[in-house]
C-alpha cells in the first residue's frame, strides 16, 4: 500500500446567501489533507466538522452527473474528480473555492443555472426524427457515422465550459460552448432531421458561433474532453457547407483569408478589413488606421509582401478548396 | 553551447502591422548568437478563420509551410501565438492521423512537396527558455530592467489547449503560466501578477463582435494598471495590436481610461541585452514607449 502523504492547505471558501447577504464573503479554513482526497472530500469535511450551513451540490461522486462543478483558483473543476494534490501542484497551498459563476450564486457554491438550460433549449438538444413507433428492425448507426459526433455526446452538462467562456460573460445573448457542442452533437447525427434548423440558430449574429473569441478556455475547462471549440469550428464549416452562410462581416472575415492568401500568400491585413467590413463599414476603422499608418504599421497595397513560390500556393488553393461562398 | 539554428515562420503581422516584432526578433537572435533562417516561402496560417471556412485547405497550406522547415532540417519557430496554434495543430493532426496525412500529401505532391512530420514547431519564447536557457540569458543581460514593474500577457494560443501546447511549451499550465514571468525575472525586471494575464484579448472577434473584443482588451489593460505595472509584455503580435492600438475603444467599452505601453517579448529581451530603441523598432508603437 502506498504511504499516506499529507499536506496543510489553506482554503478560502466563497460564502453568500442571496436571501440574507448583500455581498459575498470568504471563510478561511486550514486543513491537513491527504493525497487521496478530492475537493468534494474537503467540502464534506468543512460542512460536517465546521459549518453545517455550507451549501453545495453533489450527487454521483463518479464524475458523471455533472452537478458538483465549481471553480478553484479560477479553474472550473468537478469537485468529485479533482485531486487536491494535483491542484496544489498548479496553484500552491492556498486554494480559493468559488461557485462556477459568482454573479449567479444563490447560496454559497450553488448557482442558478437557468441561463445554461435556456441556451441548451435554444438549440433543440434532442434527436428530431420521424420514427416508426413500432419498428420491426433497429435503426442502426454504423461506426463511421457514430464517429462523426466526435464524442460530443460525452457532455455531462456540468457548465464548466459555459461559465469559463469570456464571450458569454460579456455578451449574454451568445449561445456559448456547451450549447454549441449540443447543437453539433445532434446536427452531426445521421438520424436527425433538424440539422439545418439548428445550423440556422447558431448562424445568427451576436448569438451564434461567429462571436466566439477563440480563446480555447472551453476546451481547457471541459472535464470530459468534449473539446467544444472543435465543435464550434465544425459548426462554422457546416454553415458554409450547407450554403446558408450569410453575407456579413463575420463570414467575409473567414472567406477573406482565402482570397488574400491566393493573391499574396500572406494576409493583406488592410484589404481583409475592407473586404470584411465593406467600403462603408471600413470607415469606422480609419482613426486607428491613421494612427497605425503614422507609425509605419500599414503596408500600402503596392508594397504588399508576397510569399516566395506563390504559384504553389495558388495551385493548392485551386486544387484543395472544398467549399464555395 | 552549440549554435542554435531555427527556421523562422514570421507570420503575416510581423511583415506588415508589427514590423517591430520581426526587427526585434532578428536583433535578439543576433545578440544571442541564434541563427534564424527566414521561411520566405511560407503563407498565412489562416489565423483560425480560414479554418472556419475551409478546414482541409488550411491543413494543406499549413503543412506546406512546415515542409519548408523540414527541407532545411530545422525546428520551426513561430513569433505569433496564433501561427503557433494553427501550425502545431496541423502538425498534431497529421502526425496522429495517417489517412489525413496521406490525403494532404496527395495535394502537396502537385507542387513537389511532401509533409513528413520531421520538424518540431515551437514559439520563440519557448525556444529561448528551453533551448537557450534562462540562466544563459541572464548572463548576457547588461541593462537589467530592475526599475520596471512588467505585466506579462500570455496570449491564449500559446497556452491553450494545453493538450496540444504542452508538446512544445514545456508543460506550461494555462491556469498558472510562468514562462513569461520567468523571462521577465531573467531580464532583471519585476513581474507583476494580475488576473487577466492568461485571459483573452478579444482579437479574433474584433470585427464581428467589437464590444466583446473591446471589453476583453480593456480588462487586460486595467488589470495590469491595477497591479501597478509600468508596461506589459506579450509574445503575441495579435494581442499586441489590440493592446497597443485599440486603447480608445477599450477605454470606452469599460468606462475607464486604460493605456499602457506594450512590448513584444523580443523587444523586452532586446532592451535587457542592450539593443537600441531603433534596433527594436520602438518608434512603431502607437502607445508610445516613453521609458527608454
Amino acid at each position: 500500500m502506498d504511504e499516506i502523504k499529507s499536506q496543510q492547505v489553506t482554503f478560502k471558501l466563497f460564502r453568500f446567501n442571496q436571501e440574507t447577504d448583500y455581498i459575498p464573503y470568504y471563510n478561511t479554513y486550514v486543513l491537513d489533507i491527504t493525497h487521496e482526497e478530492v475537493i468534494l472530500d474537503v467540502l464534506n469535511r468543512i460542512k460536517w466538522d465546521h459549518d453545517g450551513s455550507l451549501s453545495y451540490r453533489r450527487s454521483c461522486r463518479h464524475g458523471i452527473c455533472g452537478i458538483c462543478s465549481i471553480k478553484v483558483n479560477g479553474k472550473a473543476i468537478l469537485a468529485c474528480k479533482s485531486r487536491l494534490f494535483d491542484l496544489i501542484e498548479v496553484f500552491g497551498t492556498e486554494l480559493t473555492i468559488e461557485p462556477l459563476s459568482t454573479k449567479r450564486a444563490l447560496k454559497d457554491l450553488i448557482i442558478d443555472k437557468e441561463d445554461f438550460w435556456n441556451k441548451h433549449e435554444q438549440v433543440t438538444p434532442f434527436l428530431v426524427s420521424d420514427i416508426d413507433e413500432n419498428p420491426t428492425l433497429e435503426t442502426l448507426v454504423v461506426p463511421d457515422d457514430a464517429e462523426k459526433l466526435l464524442e460530443a455526446d460525452y457532455c455531462i452538462q456540468c457548465g464548466a465550459c459555459h461559465y469559463s467562456c469570456p464571450a458569454l460573460e460579456i455578451n449574454d445573448r451568445f449561445i456559448g460552448p456547451a450549447a454549441f457542442a449540443a447543437a453539433f452533437r445532434f446536427a452531426a447525427d445521421v438520424r436527425d432531421d433538424a440539422s439545418l434548423e439548428r445550423l440556422h440558430v447558431v448562424n445568427e449574429e451576436a448569438e451564434g458561433v461567429w462571436d466566439c473569441v477563440k480563446c480555447m478556455e472551453c476546451a481547457e475547462a471541459c472535464p470530459k474532453d468534449v473539446n467544444p471549440i472543435e465543435k464550434i469550428t465544425k459548426l462554422h464549416n457546416m454553415i458554409f457547407q450547407a450554403g446558408i452562410a450569410k453575407n456579413n462581416v463575420a463570414t467575409r472575415h473567414a472567406v477573406g483569408f482565402a482570397h488574400s492568401i491566393e493573391k499574396h500568400g500572406l494576409l493583406d491585413e488592410g484589404e481583409l478589413v475592407r473586404y470584411s467590413e465593406g467600403n462603408i463599414g471600413v470607415l469606422k476603422h480609419m482613426p486607428e488606421a491613421f494612427e497605425m499608418w503614422k507609425n509605419g504599421k500599414i503596408v500600402l497595397p503596392w508594397n504588399m509582401p508576397k510569399s516566395k513560390n506563390l504559384d504553389e500556393v495558388k495551385k493548392l488553393i485551386q486544387s484543395s478548396s472544398t467549399v464555395k461562398f | 553551447m552549440e549554435k542554435l539554428r531555427y527556421a523562422l515562420y514570421t507570420g503575416c503581422t510581423a511583415r506588415e502591422s508589427t514590423p517591430e516584432l520581426l526587427k526585434s526578433t532578428l536583433a535578439v537572435a543576433e545578440k544571442l548568437g541564434i541563427e534564424l533562417v527566414l521561411l520566405d516561402e511560407a503563407s498565412c496560417c489562416g489565423a483560425s478563420h480560414l479554418q472556419d471556412y475551409d478546414d482541409f485547405l488550411s491543413l494543406v497550406l499549413n503543412a506546406r509551410n512546415i515542409c519548408y522547415a523540414e527541407k532545411l532540417g530545422l525546428t520551426m519557430v513561430t513569433i505569433c501565438n496564433t501561427c503557433q496554434l494553427n501550425t502545431a495543430m496541423t502538425k498534431h493532426r497529421l502526425d496522429t492521423n495517417p489517412q489525413l496525412k496521406a490525403k494532404v500529401n496527395v495535394k502537396l505532391a502537385e507542387v513537389g512537396l511532401e509533409y513528413k512530420g520531421t520538424s518540431e514547431v515551437t514559439h520563440f519564447l519557448y525556444a529561448i527558455i528551453q533551448d537557450y536557457g534562462l540562466e544563459n540569458l541572464s548572463k548576457k543581460v547588461n541593462v537589467p530592467l530592475s526599475q520596471f514593474n512588467i505585466a506579462p500577457f500570455y496570449g491564449c494560443h500559446n497556452i491553450r489547449p494545453s493538450e496540444l501546447q504542452n508538446l512544445s511549451n514545456g508543460g506550461e499550465n494555462p491556469y498558472n503560466p510562468t514562462s513569461l514571468d520567468d523571462l521577465i525575472i531573467a531580464c532583471g525586471g519585476n513581474n507583476v501578477d494580475y488576473d487577466a494575464k492568461n485571459k483573452c484579448c478579444g482579437f479574433h472577434a474584433e470585427l464581428q463582435s467589437p464590444r466583446t473584443a473591446a471589453v476583453l482588451t480593456g480588462n487586460a489593460l486595467s488589470g495590469a494598471m491595477d497591479a501597478n505595472a509600468d508596461w506589459m509584455v506579450t509574445p503575441c503580435p495579435l494581442c499586441h495590436l489590440k493592446l497597443d492600438v485599440q486603447y480608445h475603444s477599450a477605454s470606452k467599452a469599460i468606462g475607464r481610461d486604460v493605456k499602457l505601453p506594450v512590448l513584444h517579448m523580443p523587444q523586452m529581451v532586446g532592451l535587457a541585452l542592450g539593443c537600441t530603441p531603433a534596433e527594436l523598432g520602438l518608434q512603431h508603437h502607437v502607445t508610445k514607449v516613453n521609458f527608454v
